[in-house]
């Protein structure tokens, strides 16, 4: 990947919602090259989407968020992407990795409560044919997300002249 | 009672810097654009490995000159950085920060009466460090028009028969100059006819955004009259942990490491310990490091141009030094008036020496955000003082 693409994703990936004046500055790139650039990633699927971390806790809406261990019988020709496709078109699967090791396919799951999250295991993951079985963790508590550090950072403890 | 105190030290100034920091920290809303170290926190894999050499136990001290892994992987960085090799037995003295290195420098290079021509404007501790080695220090005004670099010129123009070092602060704190391999050569050459010694303080060697660091050392001819000073304070975001190093020809450093020896020991275990996982592994931090440096700065060089600031584009270190001539105030005026009226604290550039009068120096070792809030309250100051 060119060096130009690689910063502009770096800053868009901490800042999404970055002013293309502002970083047309911190890059010294014309805007206009800059917009042409992001379009073109769009386009091309480099770029999948903005998004914004939430902190629903301190929003007041509680959700309860679970990590799915999926044990998968592999399909003739499709391997586990069949299966994989199946439980990616529930919206309550934040997102969905084949892994190595122990099980086959990590689940990330959102959910208003404890159990609306064991009724969809129950109810909609284990009957999926091709599902062996599935290993259920709540996240009980969130302290990074996305590279960004959830818990309080300490003041900076700098002096305010030196030299 | 007689008076307990050395004249040499009484005569020397206290740093012009130290003023402002009393002011500031009674200010809880000030914005300080004041501050010569970098705002990120040293790299983790650095801090714990200092923290895993605390509960390994190894509180001891080390051997003079540091450890023997420490000096084998700065003599490897260099190599790699500066392409100049150092025997890391015999030529590499890890110090208490960079700023160890001058004072043995100094110290074990100059007799009384010789000279140490020191160009300005620079980092503070030059002058006062060869007047307590009973040097004389010359001073070399650079100037805005050279980009604050130091030309073969001002150079030949500072030499008497009593010249012994030259000081190459570069890149330079506070102008944010740097000199290039093309701004070096005439200068190589001026030191070689007169057979002078380089002390080459590459503090800031890491935090260059144009071109790569080109050391004097790396020039043919300079290597066995040059003293190579680097560290991790800025580069590595380590100002704390107090670890620098000197490299120079097995003659010299051999004496200095005499000095080193009986008045600091060793520098800190720990923080040499640390400091090894920093050279090994800390690379891709570092870039990021500088990486975050560089928006920052053509965010204020932008800023600048549309304040119609007078400042010429910095390429390293961290800091730019605006012209504020225009105002008919002193730098430190200037500085005063800018804390008090919108409290942002930079410092004036006369805390640097004279040739820093009229200039002020402002450090972009601060997030974005800051930078974008001090850089409104300096508009509007300049504004109100413009529009008097």
């Amino acid at each position: 990947m060119n060096d130009m693409r690689k910063q502009i994703l770096k800053n868009l990936e901490v800042n999404s919602r970055i002013d293309l004046a502002e970083l047309s500055v911190l890059l010294d790139i014309e805007e206009a090259v800059i917009a042409n650039e992001i379009a073109d990633m769009e386009k091309e699927g480099i770029i999948c989407g903005y998004h914004t971390l939430i902190d629903w806790d301190k929003a007041g809406d509680d959700r309860v968020n679970a990590l799915i261990e999926v044990r998968v019988t592999p399909q003739r020709e499709k391997g586990f992407d069949k299966t994989a496709e199946r439980i990616c078109n529930y919206p309550e699967v934040t997102a969905a990795y084949l892994i190595s090791g122990s099980y086959d396919i990590l689940v990330t799951l959102e959910g208003k409560t404890l159990l609306e999250v064991s009724r969809f295991v129950s109810g909609k993951l284990s009957p999926i044919e091709a599902v062996i079985s599935t290993t259920t963790h709540f996240i009980l508590k969130k302290y990074k997300d996305h590279g960004t550090a959830l818990m309080k950072r300490s003041k900076s403890e700098r002096m305010a002249v030196t030299p | 009672m007689r008076n307990p105190l050395s004249q040499k030290v009484v005569e020397i100034k206290p740093s012009g810097i130290r003023k402002f920091f009393d002011v500031v920290s009674e200010m809880p809303d000030a914005i300080s654009l004041g501050v010569g170290e970098p705002d990120f926190d040293t790299p983790w894999r650095i801090r714990e490995e200092g923290i895993y050499s605390l509960e390994r136990g190894r509180t001891f001290y080390t051997s003079n000159a540091g450890l023997k892994e420490l000096k084998v992987e700065i003599s490897r960085y260099l190599e790699r950085k500066i392409d100049v090799a150092y025997d890391p037995d015999k030529e590499v003295i890890v110090t208490v920060g960079g700023s160890e290195g001058i004072d043995l420098a100094f110290r074990a290079m100059l007799d009384p009466g010789d000279e140490v021509l020191i160009p300005q404007p620079s980092y503070v501790s030059y002058l006062p460090c060869a007047v307590l080695a009973d040097g004389v220090p010359v001073v070399i005004p650079l100037q805005q028009k050279n980009e604050f670099k130091l030309t073969r010129e001002e150079l030949e123009a500072a030499i008497t028969p009593r010249t012994k070092i030259l000081v190459l602060p570069f890149p330079n704190n506070p102008t944010g100059a740097v000199m290039s391999r093309e701004d070096l050569e005439p200068v190589a050459e001026v030191v070689k006819e007169h057979d002078l010694f380089v002390l080459s303080d590459e503090i800031y060697s890491e935090l260059t955004y144009k071109d790569d660091h080109v050391s004097i050392a790396a020039l043919p001819g300079m290597r066995e009259r040059t003293l190579v000073i680097n560290g991790f304070s800025k580069g590595f975001a380590m100002t704390g942990w107090r670890l620098g190093y000197i490299c120079a020809p097995e003659e010299i450093a051999k004496q200095m490491l005499k000095i080193h020896q009986y008045a600091i020991m060793c520098a800190p275990t720990n923080s040499q310990y640390a400091a090894i996982e920093g050279l090994r592994h800390c690379e891709g931090e570092v870039q990021e490091m500088r990486a975050s440096y560089n928006q920052r700065r053509r965010y204020l060089m932008h800023e600048m141009k549309r304040m119609h600031l007078d400042c010429f584009e910095p390429f390293g270190a961290f800091y730019v030094f605006p012209n504020i001539q225009e105002f008919g105030m002193s730098s430190e005026e200037f500085a005063t008036r800018l804390l008090e009226e919108e409290k942002v604290a930079v410092v004036p550039g006369s805390a640097f020496g004279d040739s820093g009068e009229g200039y002020i120096r402002i450090s972009y070792a601060y997030s974005l955000d800051d930078l974008k809030e001090a850089v409104g309250r300096v508009g509007s100051f300049i504004d109100r003082m413009r529009n008097r």
